[in-house]
């Protein structure tokens, strides 16, 4: 039955990862224009010699002057094979580019994810079982602050204070020696040292959704007849509490993965860029504003996938926590 | 086919005493509100008596939910017990030490390991809704084991031996593999059985079941009564059984405590308050009951002045299957027949009773005649007063518009069937303004005298159903049905949702319209009783066929059918000298 | 719980329509009032923004870069007494000669009166009604008073911040009127027809919800032409954040269609011969009403916050246009904030914005079923 419905899930995501990529491309090749109009217009500019010989050649290669679904097969059967084509702007190819900047992004994005189960899970219980309390009051009021402010907002002023009353600068996720360094264990800590900013930064909407979702899911299931009848079994408080009520209201929790994660990963972009992080989010800005579109579309590409991914990894565990998903 | 249980009907009389387990004494249980403390159970005394069935019957609102749930300590916040005793003796049973073992449960605090370890053990529970009783995500195994090891120490092993033991006991098939199932994986009967098995797991002294079958077919309630003696028999509990069905009282109960506004009314032996009530409410009770276990003799009157006419409405060959396919992957041969094949015809002036348990397809028929599904194929031929005659299965537009002004329809929710967002001049006069008879303040009269005629007052009109009480809003309902002179209705469990003292006033205001209007109805139900007092004729439906039709009379006192003869012996009836339901039919299609 | 409803208390309850009854449950909410009253508030602020701000939000002035923010005083102490007039202490400009660095220090005995419906700069309210009374303005015209601070160009924050209320909520306002058209008409179609149309719309909406909605909203802004007009830009902005956002309405709007459709009392209007329309007009719609504005005032956050997101990142409206989102592009620099902390006002704008459309979202949301705690 599991199993089924595993396979079923896994093939349902096929049709979507096709959708997503022609999506992702038709994005960047919405802008009017193509970067090699951009590129000799800039070069134009700077009173450089435009080598049309060369920009043909680098017309013909990506077959720009081709329809739109022969510019997609090539791009497409490019990137199944690892080839995500050539940043015009950095001149060499986007795979170099990237890789480093989504393996941070997606670094920064579980962290969040932990942090965010490890502050609203307990939180959000507390909240439920003591419906009305000072503490409770507290916990709703804050959550209301972490949903209203901005993540980029919060961001700016964590910087200022830092800034202004500490002397220090909060942004990056390196110290300068280890920035351009090669991997190694002192750069590990020292992205350990660093990383918490942005991850509390992060944190703070998301775990306020999640403690809301959970409390009122909890309030919910605290309500109903089995909750009784397990009371009327013997149970102490905290053992039925945990084993019926949580157990069921932990379901939002595991879909988070689905949508808090692509949040998390898309929602740092500007956040990324504030605190200016080697993150995919600064790297896809610029791209996106210098119209260097095969980089951006990297980008986007992998962004997608990364959500229809979430999604499928949550689905799959929910249907793990509750049978009546996979009886379906 | 059909296969007869040997009857072991329980003497009434010469009963010898015999010791009482739990006492409960002037037990207060209120629950703090802003208007003050609003007292849901005042003043109640009643003792529990080893092997004996205790009935707590009520009406909705009559506290005897809160009473179950005092004993237990475990009533929804913020409600307490402010007075009384609530005395377990637990030398009376197997597991007391010593000749005085008495403790006072209402004295213990809700959360201490004293109660706790008196729950479950001492007393046990079953709740109404088998479904929402259980957790959904954990194995039944896993539910009923908990139990036993919390109480007792024993193995994970050994306590899943037990649980299938139990499951065996209770009598569900192939115990070695339920046990590792989901609760929705079973049907509501099976799914109590699993609760029963549960509440059995440490061999309580006192089961307290709380409306263990309202939300069960009567077979399957018959099947859980009767296995609720087995065990009581077998294991000598006491049983406090909360009911408002009164046939279920008189089937099953040594004693009765009648219950209103949490107050205790009357309390006796089951001869005592069949026989001799003395309280009127409880006298009102029963005559409520006694009312409807017969014809209604206006109805008789009224057939012997005036026969019945030729078929109005002729039902052939009728089917109805339902696709449960759906999302891409599709697997062939799921159809359900909820409609298999129906025969039918319903003269001028007659009720028709369409008798049968969930699923059978009685609701189905009732919304096929009116087009609100499609029928699969078959015909339904109406005789219109022009001597025009159409088949509904097919008819459209405007031919489909003027056969739905004949048949109309009375719901069986009084809840969701009245526009909570529409007034009652708004929503009787619904029918009237978009066909175009009436406007203005030619409306507001017509839905004045269809208001009157159903018995409600002429400032109702302003009002929005939220003002009415169930009753009430059922005679909107039935205000709207009439109101564009119909010649057919098509009444759907008209009278499930009310309360039984309504439910006569219900039927003897649609005896009494079809007198002044010349109706012919089409009345469907799970309750047999309501037909025999309504209905002329009875079809009784299973799976989606009709099995039997007939003269209620003698389908009701000499059914030909094994499954009607399963169904009626199977409704416990309101009379504890015939206490006949236990030596009931079984029957299994197909068998 | 049930109190209001209970007819023996409240006989109004028995004539109570619907609307009435919400208004009811709506009333004991007590955060959600407090939401309703800010953002109408806000609304009002949009509405009348030429009135309210003393200043033409755009008119720089050399002399007050990054003025800070004054305290406004109503009673006026001299010699002779004291009076009601409101006032403000002026401050003075310094250039260091060497650094060129200039400081603002505050000026002991100078101060500025301000008058209340006074004339100031003449504008045309909503670009269509001229007028020339503003709400307070300095005395003396060529006095100029900062409430707010001023920014990098010498613009005074109040009057930015007012014009940015109005761009900013009419944006939540517009872009989920468009979010909340489509969602509708696919969400309607969808449940009314169900089958393969409902279906495909299904997976449209599954796969739109399965993108991730920032990297979308940037690409798609950053592919608008940079030389728009602002009002073309504004509606292309609007329109791109509504077409992310429709998917969540239209799931609502579907999944309380089906619900409905299966109801009685939508069965009972259909077998009184009421034609399709009246079905859903007269019958369906009012049910799906609540619900709808409730989904819709809490859709309207989201919203602002993303026009915002979009805007400081240069992405969203661009300057001329004034947003909350264009006005924290100031502060996006961390030495303009280290100088100018004031710059962080429009920030405090989203925060309370944003949570009063929170709390009367909630408030409408449990009142929009009045029946449900009858039942319940």
């Amino acid at each position: 039955m599991l199993l089924t419905y595993i396979v079923k899930r896994i093939i349902w995501t096929i049709p979507f990862l096709f959708a997503v990529s022609l999506v992702s491309f038709a994005l960047i090749q919405a802008p009017p224009g193509d970067y090699l109009t951009t590129f000799a217009a800039t070069l134009a500019q700077s009173g450089d010699m435009v080598d049309e010989q060369r920009l043909e050649a680098l017309r013909t290669r990506y077959g720009l002057d081709q329809p739109f679904i022969v510019q997609y097969w090539k791009w497409i059967s490019g990137v199944l094979q690892g080839d995500f084509g050539i940043s015009f702007e950095w001149q060499q190819p986007v795979s170099h580019l990237i890789w480093e900047r989504m393996a941070l992004s997606v670094c920064l994005a579980l962290s969040t994810l932990l942090f965010t189960w490890a502050i609203a899970f307990p939180i959000g219980i507390y909240s439920a079982v003591r419906k009305y309390s000072i503490g409770d009051y507290i916990v709703t009021t804050i959550g209301f602050l972490g949903l209203a402010l901005p993540n980029f907002l919060l961001a700016l002023v964590l910087m200022y204070v830092g800034v202004v009353y500490f002397g220090a600068n909060v942004g990056g996720l390196f110290s300068q020696e280890y920035q351009m360094a090669p991997w190694s264990w002192a750069k590990v800590v020292d992205l350990l040292e660093h990383i918490w900013i942005p991850v509390v930064i992060l944190g703070t909407s998301s775990s306020a959704a999640l403690i809301r979702i959970m409390r009122a899911n909890l309030l919910d299931e605290l309500n109903k007849p089995y909750v009784t009848t397990a009371r009327a079994k013997g149970l102490s408080e905290f053992k039925l509490l945990i084993k019926y009520p949580v157990r069921l209201a932990l379901n939002p929790f595991v879909s988070t993965i689905g949508w808090a994660f692509p949040q998390l990963i898309s929602g740092a972009v500007i956040t990324a860029f504030v605190l200016s992080l080697p993150t995919a989010g600064p790297l896809l800005l610029q791209a996106l504003l210098a119209q260097d579109m095969y980089l951006a579309g990297a980008f986007i590409l992998l962004l997608c996938t990364l959500t229809v991914v979430g999604m499928l990894v949550s689905d799959i565990l929910l249907a793990l926590l509750d049978p009546r998903i996979r009886y379906q | 086919m059909a296969t007869v249980t040997p009857l072991r009907p329980k003497p009434l009389a010469q009963r010898a005493e015999a010791p009482v387990v739990l006492e409960v004494e002037g037990l207060v249980t209120a629950f703090p509100t802003r208007h003050g403390l609003f007292k849901a159970v005042d003043d109640v005394s009643f003792a529990l008596e080893a092997g004996r069935t205790l009935c707590v019957v009520g009406e909705s609102g009559s506290g005897k939910s809160v009473t179950a749930r005092s004993i237990l300590q475990i009533v929804d916040t913020p409600g307490r017990i402010v007075e009384g005793r609530i005395l377990l003796h637990r030398h009376r049973t197997s597991r007391g030490k010593g000749s005085d073992d008495t403790v006072d449960l209402a004295s213990l605090e809700p959360r201490s390991n004293a109660i706790r370890a008196i729950r479950g053990r001492d007393i046990a529970m079953i709740f109404q809704e088998p479904m929402s009783s259980l957790s959904p995500v954990h194995t039944i195994g896993n539910q009923i084991g908990e139990v036993i090891r919390l109480h007792e120490h024993v193995s994970k092993k050994a306590a899943r031996a037990r649980s299938i033991e139990l499951l065996r006991q209770v009598e569900i098939p192939t115990p070695e593999t339920a046990v590792d199932r989901y609760t929705f994986e079973f049907s509501g009967g099976m799914r109590q059985r699993a609760m029963i098995a549960m509440s059995l797991a440490c061999n309580p002294s006192v089961l307290i079941a709380d409306e263990p079958t309202t939300a069960l077919d009567v077979t399957t309630q018959a099947e859980i009564l009767g296995l609720i003696k087995r065990l009581q028999d077998d294991h000598g509990m006491a049983v406090m059984f909360i009911t408002h069905d009164m046939g279920v009282v008189a089937e099953i109960a040594d004693a009765i405590v009648v219950m209103r506004h949490g107050k205790l009314v009357e309390r006796g032996s089951v001869e005592k308050i069949f026989f001799e009530p003395q309280h009127d409410y409880t006298k009102m009770l029963l005559q409520a009951v006694l009312d409807l276990d017969r014809p209604s003799e206006r109805r008789l009157e009224r057939r012997a002045v005036q026969p019945l006419g030729p078929p109005v409405v002729e039902i052939r060959n009728l089917t109805k299957h339902f696709d449960l396919r759906h999302g891409l992957f599709k697997r062939k041969g799921h159809v359900l027949k909820a409609l298999d094949d129906v025969d039918l015809a319903l003269r001028m002036g007659e009720n028709l009773g369409i008798v049968g348990e969930s699923g059978s397809g009685k609701t189905t028929l009732g919304r096929c005649l009116l087009r609100v599904h499609d029928p699969s194929g078959g015909a339904m031929l109406y005789h219109g007063a022009n001597g025009v005659t159409a088949d509904v299965a097919t008819a459209k537009g405007a031919e489909l518009a003027a056969v739905r002004r004949d048949i109309r329809m009375i719901f069986q929710d009084p809840f969701a069937s009245l526009n909570p967002r529409m007034n009652v001049a708004q929503i009787v006069g619904e029918p009237l303004l978009v066909s175009g008879i009436a406007s203005g303040a030619d409306l507001r009269k017509r839905v004045g005298e269809l208001l009157d005629l159903v018995g409600l007052p002429a400032n109702a009109m302003e009002r929005y159903p939220h003002a009415f009480s169930g009753g009430q809003r059922q005679r909107i309902g039935i205000a709207r049905a009439i109101a564009l002179e119909p010649r057919v209705i098509v009444a759907d469990e008209a009278t499930s949702a009310l309360d039984v003292s309504l439910r006569t006033q219900v039927l003897d205001l649609l005896l009494d319209l079809q007198e002044r209007l010349g109706l012919s109805f089409i009345f469907i139900s799970h309750d047999i009783s309501v037909i025999r007092y309504f209905c002329d004729r009875v079809a009784v439906m299973y799976r989606g066929q009709v099995v039997e039709v007939g003269e209620t009379e003698d389908v009701c006192n000499d059914p030909q059918h094994g499954y009607t003869k399963a169904l009626l012996s199977a409704v416990p009836h309101p009379d504890p000298r015939h206490r006949g339901m236990l030596g009931r039919h079984r029957y299994q299609a197909g068998a | 719980m049930a109190s209001v409803l209970d007819p023996r208390l409240h006989t109004d309850t028995e004539v109570a329509s619907q609307w009435r009854l919400m208004w009811w449950s709506f009333r004991r909410h007590t955060l959600a009032m407090v939401g309703l009253v800010v953002v109408i508030m806000l609304y009002l602020t949009g509405v009348f923004a030429e009135f309210l701000a003393p200043f033409d939000p755009q008119s720089a002035s050399s002399r007050h870069v990054y003025h800070p923010p004054q305290m406004i005083h109503f009673i006026d102490s001299t010699e002779d007494g004291w009076r009601i007039k409101p006032w403000v202490q002026a401050y003075t400009l310094e250039r260091d000669p060497f650094t060129l660095q200039t400081t603002f220090n505050l000026d002991e005995g100078n101060r500025i009166y301000l008058t209340f419906f006074g004339k100031g700069t003449p504008y045309k309210l909503m670009g269509l009604f001229p007028g020339e009374r503003r709400f307070l303005v300095p005395e003396n015209p060529r006095d100029r008073f900062f409430l707010f601070g001023a920014d990098r160009l010498g613009r005074d924050m109040l009057s930015r911040t007012i014009f940015g209320t109005r761009v900013s909520m009419s944006i939540g306002l517009v872009g989920v009127t468009l979010s909340l058209m489509l969602g509708v008409l696919l969400g309607g179609i969808s449940g009314y027809y169900g089958g393969w149309v409902d279906m495909g719309i299904q997976r449209l909406v599954e796969f739109v919800l399965s993108l991730p909605t920032i990297p979308i909203w940037l690409a798609l802004t950053a592919s608008l032409p940079p030389d728009w007009p602002p009002l073309t830009r504004y509606f292309a902005i609007t329109l791109i954040l509504s077409l992310v956002g429709w998917t969540e309405l239209a799931r609502v709007v579907r999944g309380r269609f089906l619900a409905l459709r299966a109801e009685d009392f939508v069965i009972a209007a259909r077998l009184d011969g009421c034609s399709e329309k009246r079905v859903i007009f007269r019958h369906m719609l009012p049910s799906l009403m609540s619900h709808m504005i409730a989904s819709v005032t809490l859709a309207i956050p989201v919203m602002i916050l993303a026009e915002t997101a979009l805007s400081f990142l240069g992405l969203g409206l661009l300057p001329p246009t004034i947003s909350w989102g264009v006005l924290l592009k100031e502060a996006q620099n961390i030495r303009s904030i280290a100088q100018a902390p004031w710059l962080f006002v429009p920030g405090a704008f989203v925060l309370v914005a944003v949570l009063a459309l929170n709390f009367l979202g909630d408030g409408l949301r449990d009142a929009a079923d009045p029946y449900a705690q009858e039942r319940g």
